[in-house]
């Protein structure tokens, strides 16, 4: 039998700088990582990976990919997409956090108690995102991304 | 200078695999909310690359600090290709350097030392938006 590379699913987090929201993905995408799904999940990073982050870019293309956004704007999402091939699923902060205003969940700089659950929800969907990906059938991804 | 002040735009790597990341990310934070309140102002760097209006309007034709964490340069080259005039570098990976000791650790909670390397690295973008706007702390 020979001895296939394991599939993995890889974060992209938006880390938006301006709004809390953004450090809610950060925090999340971290928390699967380093907890709840860390021999099934790599973290991109999009900043690197909107510099032209060759090996970002690949990873993406051939490998699924879930993007964390923190607003509607979904820079995360339309990067992977734009760059390489659309992430398998795309989850919004603002869309989990309906009905919880942005003051209150803290500041960009610093999360409070509510930002802080608030991460470990999105963490939360993030890990069952991972789980669907990982049990469904493989698929090329590869086409997706040549058109680019 | 003088009217209605614009604040000097300010990108950080905000990288997530690394330590590095995270004290640009904390030091753009620092420098803006701490230090230069009213001379700087922190740009998403994602929104600024994926052609956000608003975001490129802050920075096109303006000096502008990038605070990038590791050699790639991403905060950098952001600003450059949104059409910054001239873009001051805060490297952290240099700033490390030049506080020997220092083990920054953690990216969504850095250790103390991280957070030390934030503040050297937001105190040096201090200094750079000072160069641009000197007269902005007595403004």
């Amino acid at each position: 039998m020979p001895d296939l590379p394991k599939k993995k699913v890889g974060l992209i987090s938006c880390s938006g700088e301006e709004l809390p929201e953004g450090t809610v993905t950060r925090r999340a995408v971290r928390k699967v990582l380093e907890t709840l799904r860390p021999d099934e999940t790599v973290t991109l990073c999009l900043p690197l990976f909107l510099a032209g982050g060759e090996g970002e870019r690949a990873f993406a293309r051939y490998y699924p990919t879930i993007a964390v956004d923190g607003c509607d704007q979904r820079c995360a999402a339309r990067a992977t997409e734009k760059y390489s091939a659309p992430p398998v699923a795309s989850i919004v902060v603002t869309e989990v956090a309906k009905g919880c205003p942005r003051e209150d969940i803290g500041t960009a700089r610093r999360l409070n108690q509510r930002g802080l659950a608030l991460a470990e929800e999105m963490a939360a969907k993030i890990a069952e995102e991972v789980d669907r990906e990982l049990k469904a059938p493989r698929r090329s991804r590869a086409k997706a991304g040549e058109k680019h | 200078m003088s009217g209605e002040r614009k604040k000097v735009p300010v990108a950080a790597c905000s990288g997530i695999g690394k330590s590095l990341g995270a004290a640009a990310r904390e030091a753009a934070h620092i420098l803006t909310e701490d230090l230069r309140p009213d001379q700087a102002k922190v740009v998403a760097l994602a929104l600024l690359v994926m052609g956000d209006e608003e975001a490129g309007r802050e920075v096109a034709g303006r000096e502008a600090v990038a605070i990038d964490g590791c050699k790639l340069e991403c905060a950098a080259k952001g600003l450059a290709c949104a059409g910054a005039a001239k873009v001051r570098k805060v490297a952290v990976f240099d700033v490390v350097r030049r506080h020997r000791g220092l083990k920054p650790e953690g990216v969504c909670d850095l250790n103390e030392d991280g957070l030390t390397l934030a503040k050297a690295a937001a105190e040096e973008a201090a200094k750079a938006i000072d160069e641009i706007d000197p007269e902005g702390r007595h403004a």
